[in-house]
């Protein structure tokens, strides 16, 4: 019993004294300190900074999933993985926008959906002045119902401008800046090409996005969808649709694919040619992307521990036998030989967890460094708690492991050899 | 030989009880195929409080018995008790607990931690021990205060002069209460003036009931002695009282046998 007791209580004071110990031995060689930690060091930086590289982006994925909401559903073409489709170009696959009618009839997990198509990149021109590379988007009405993004001036384009075949507009706020049109631009009208439309409304910035394009240099417009035909024939056509709840959200995906298979006259047994992908499923995809990633990263990571945990236990060794003498002194007034092994041991950790620590200094100088990158999505970079406790545990074990051989050498020195060692 | 008859006690206080006794213990090194007896047969009995000095050629099995009294080496036969207690078939880690609790060493060299200051010297001991590190500072502290180095405890070994530092050596040593003080040539590092002063410690010491064990090749040294043991080829060759109370005649004659050659 009194043994029980005494074990805990034996190691809590060894372990306190040789903390502090090894804390002021670190101190004391500080220039080698930092030399033998800096494979530690670059091992956890890098590990950091690219978890927080993933998480930001992540966390960017989920930001967006939120201004979408999470029932959307993308449709796009896509060449099959394998068959005589596999290099086809893109307008032999391209959707029609027959493909789409009737639709919501046969899906009824399916609660709306709009067509889009990226008609292209255009110079603007109000008066004298003058836009290029404007991309011009056109979209059904029903798309503002499922990417919810704000109408800040004038209204949005209706079911009217799309049977009408209306030549009018959504602008942005920057292309609004760039033309000097009026703050109240409504009713003004632009050249998109050599066509004139008319200004019905003005959009909220969008937030930087991952899907769709759309980053903050370039300007958009939308106009109807039926319109976009005016400026071009061939157009590539995507899809957003929305089903009724999030649970059917798959169901939506199995309908949405067996009526298109039929309106794109797919025979049973060929590949599809298109992708219908939920922001799950998009999830999904990122997840295991992200799950690859980190191994590769974890390994090269591996690899620097390794490194560094080589360099731990070259400069144990040397320790050990700088500190022969001390050893031996430490045995002759009574240390036993687990004494002697914890305190290398633990002078070894505690080189390894300062290194993680710095490691972990520089991954967040690191992370704050690809944050402010710009025109790359990882604005939203952070390093979650739980790599800090990954880091600290890979440091710790790698002190453990590499810092036993040394530590082993030391307790099993002879006192006496020991002593008279030069 | 004189030796083999000259080996028993000559002093034998009744009312004290031993505190170290060996019974043909021999240390026998293995180099190659030769083995080396280091200590032939020891038989010794040393009492509570006294004050003796191991004095030897080098090479005469003084060290060797000294690294045995103190628990670092293992004889390779015979007894050895060491305050009542058989330490020849304790475990390693029992026999560290002995030489914490048990023994105190001072060594020619002194030893000290250079990074600590001397009371973190002091307390170093106490860290492995099971009582004494509650209370580590308090017993430092006073025990620097016994060997006249209260006000130098903040300094750390290069701080501290020569005779400073053996003190230092000395309170680390009798830091736990041992039962006996092993020291190692303690002045061999040591001007003349600075060894007087602290063979005048170890008299003090011993004064104060300490067991004091003293290897040294200085007459001078092992004058403060009260016994003097001579050691030669791994066997104790004269076991007397000191010239304390011996004439210094009987003693010279000894020392010039023993330097000359086998």
């Amino acid at each position: 019993m009194r043994a029980l007791i005494r074990a805990p209580i034996a190691f809590f004071r060894l372990f306190y004294q040789s903390v502090f110990l090894s804390l002021s031995q670190i101190w004391a060689n500080k220039t080698r300190s930092i030399l033998t930690t800096i494979g530690i060091v670059i091992g956890v930086a890098s590990v950091t900074a690219v978890i927080a590289a993933l998480s930001g982006l992540k966390a960017k994925i989920l930001t967006q999933v939120q201004t979408l909401g999470s029932n959307t559903i993308f449709i796009q073409p896509r060449r099959p993985d394998k068959g005589p489709l596999q290099h086809a170009p893109w307008w032999s696959i391209r959707f029609l926008p027959e493909h789409f009618d009737g639709m919501l009839e046969h899906c009824p997990s399916v609660k709306r959906f709009g067509r889009q198509t990226w008609v292209g990149e255009f110079t603007v021109n109000h008066r004298e002045r003058s836009v290029e590379n404007v991309s011009v988007i056109g979209i059904e009405p029903d798309c503002h119902k499922i990417e919810s993004r704000p109408i800040t001036l004038g209204r949005p384009l209706s079911v009217i401008d799309e049977m009408q075949v209306r030549q009018v507009c959504l602008i942005d706020p920057k292309l609004r800046n760039d033309l000097r049109l009026d703050s109240d631009c409504i009713g003004q009208t632009i050249l998109i090409g050599h066509n004139t439309f008319y200004i019905v409304g003005v959009l909220e910035p969008r937030p930087e996005s991952l899907f769709g394009g759309g980053n903050q240099e370039r300007s958009e417009i939308f106009i109807p969808f039926k319109t976009s035909f005016k400026l071009r024939q061939y157009l590539y056509i995507w899809v957003l649709a929305e089903s009724k709840t999030a649970e059917v959200s798959e169901d939506a995906r199995a309908e949405i694919s067996f009526f298109l298979r039929r309106t794109r006259n797919i025979k049973p047994g060929e590949p599809d040619t298109f992708e219908v992908q939920s922001l799950k499923n998009i999830l999904d995809i990122f997840n295991k992307i992200a799950i690859i990633v980190t191994m590769v990263a974890g390994g090269i990571v591996g690899i620097s521990l390794l490194v560094g945990g080589v360099g731990i236990m070259n400069i144990m060794l040397v320790t050990v036998s700088e500190r022969t003498r001390e050893i031996g002194l430490r045995k002759a007034v009574g240390a036993k030989k687990s004494a002697i092994l914890t305190q290398f041991l633990i002078e070894s950790v505690v080189l390894c967890f300062v290194g993680g620590f710095v490691g972990i200094g520089f991954g967040q100088l690191l992370t704050t460094g690809i944050a402010n990158i710009p025109k790359v999505e990882l604005d939203m970079a952070y390093i979650p708690l739980w790599a800090i406790g990954i880091s600290f545990g890979f440091s710790g074990a790698v002190g453990i492991f590499f810092g036993m051989f040394p530590a082993i050498k030391a307790a099993r020195l002879d006192p006496i050899e020991a002593l008279r060692h030069e | 030989m004189i030796a083999a008859e000259s080996d028993r006690p000559t002093i034998r206080p009744q009312d004290k009880k031993p505190i170290i006794k060996l019974q043909d213990v021999t240390r026998i090194y293995k180099v190659g195929v030769e083995s080396i007896r280091a200590l032939d047969g020891i038989c010794l009995e040393l009492y509570e409080n006294e004050y003796v000095a191991v004095m030897g050629a080098s090479g005469s099995g003084k060290s060797t018995l000294m690294n045995v009294l103190g628990c670092l080496d293992r004889a390779t036969s015979g007894y050895y008790e060491l305050d009542g207690q058989d330490t020849t078939r304790l475990s390693d880690s029992a026999l560290a607990r002995v030489r914490n609790e048990r023994i105190g060493f001072v060594f020619q060299s002194f030893e000290l931690l250079g990074q600590m200051t001397a009371l973190k010297n002091v307390e170093m001991p106490l860290i492995y021990s099971r009582n004494g590190w509650w209370s580590r500072r308090n017993r430092a502290r006073s025990v620097l205060e016994r060997v006249g180095l209260g006000d130098r405890m903040a300094h750390k070994p290069n701080q501290l002069s020569g005779g400073e530092k053996q003190r230092v050596a000395i309170a680390r040593a009798l830091v736990c209460g041992p039962s006996i003080l092993l020291a190692d040539e303690p002045t061999g590092n040591l001007d003349s003036k600075t060894s007087e002063s602290i063979m005048e410690l170890f008299d003090k010491l011993h004064r104060e009931g300490q067991t004091i064990i003293i290897v040294t090749h200085e007459e001078l040294v092992a004058d403060h002695a009260e016994r003097i043991i001579h050691m030669k080829d791994g066997r104790v060759y004269s076991d007397l009282p000191s010239n304390r109370r011996v004439q210094p005649a009987k003693i010279k004659i000894q020392n010039d046998e023993k330097g000359g050659p086998p």
